[in-house]
């Protein structure tokens, strides 16, 4: 409303609430993990689809990204 | 509340992370696409051995196949830097969002890709053991999960030093014990592999240095984005910075 524009420095910055970060940060946490995973590592030192096609296809990334490769 | 905001943050996070990867899918595929041919070729001139038909052709490889690989990447990074971006918010001190945003982002490149890669540095084609990759893959996550713990032990280090040394010197203090013991584990930690005999260093050097300029551009590219729109979601004010005009 009537607040200065130029005093951002006396205002606090109110942190979000653990409890509403909870779910989310497990959820996005594993799901951007596991797609991090098929571009990093997936059918490398590990693999959970047969064959090479991943690898092949995401290499040029993988190696750019600075993932081990070959 | 709290609830949909972090919601509304982790899509703009992730929108953030797409956009600042298509700039570094742009870098990769100018700057680094040449050195990872030269590699090839490399590769091709001193394999016995010929695989004859391949699974996925290289100009697929270096176009499709790189975006998808730089694309889902940025996405992933700007998910999991919006998570830590939710927590460190008010609570690593008075920092603004657009602030905050920019040091998550800077302590991502750091953590995740720099400091992990002055030990394990990316490497071409052809330049790793095609035997070694399952200890290379562990040596590099453990590297990562080293650097990102001992930047948050730093980091309380550093919140615990400032009532007594104050802001300036407390950080000095938290990043000076930050690399001593970094370093510490480098010296420790088995080397990575060697490239093969003959490999150009010349090459091997633009590939690493077009590999940095990748993921700087990615986190840095981020970082401002990010921060520009969580500043607008949450510290709205009607007329920031903008000179009233009248309508012509
Ligand atoms: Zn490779």
């Amino acid at each position: 409303m009537a607040q200065s524009t130029a005093a951002p420095t006396t205002q606090t910055v109110t942190p979000l609430s653990l409890r509403a970060l909870a779910p989310w940060a497990v959820f996005f946490g594993v799901l951007m993990l596991v797609l991090l995973y098929f571009v990093g590592a997936e059918q490398g030192a590990t693999a959970v689809i047969a064959g090479g096609g991943v690898h092949k296809w995401v290499h040029d990334a993988r190696h750019l990204l600075g993932f081990p490769c070959h | 509340m709290n609830s949909v905001t972090v919601r509304t943050l982790l899509v703009l996070g992730m929108l953030a992370g797409l956009a600042a990867s298509v700039l570094a899918l742009v870098f990769a595929y100018l700057v680094g696409e040449g050195p990872v041919n030269a590699a090839i070729a490399f590769e091709e001139a001193n394999s016995h051995e010929h695989g004859g038909e391949e699974l996925v052709s290289r100009s697929l490889q270096s176009t499709a196949g790189l975006a998808t690989g730089i694309l889902v990447f940025g996405i992933a990074i700007g998910g999991i830097a919006t998570l830590a971006f939710c927590f460190a918010l008010g609570r690593i001190g008075q920092f603004g969002a657009r602030a905050t945003a920019a040091l998550t982002a800077l302590a991502g490149f750091l953590l995740v890709y720099l400091v992990p890669i002055l030990k394990y540095p990316a490497n071409p084609p052809a330049a790793g053991n095609p035997d070694t990759i399952g200890e290379r893959t562990i040596l590099f996550l453990l590297m990562i999960v080293l650097s990102v713990l001992l930047g948050i032990a730093a980091l309380l280090l550093g919140r615990r030093l400032a009532p007594a040394w104050g802001n300036w010197n407390a950080s000095i203090g938290a990043g000076v014990a930050f690399v001593a013991v970094v370093a510490m584990a480098m010296t420790v930690l088995p080397s990575g592999d060697a490239p093969p005999k003959g490999f150009p260093a010349a090459d091997l050097w633009e590939f690493r240095l077009a590999s940095i300029g990748v993921q700087a551009v990615l986190w840095s590219a981020f970082g401002l984005l990010f921060g520009f729109m969580a500043e607008r979601l949450l510290e709205p004010r009607p007329a920031r910075g903008r000179v009233p005009t009248l309508a012509a």
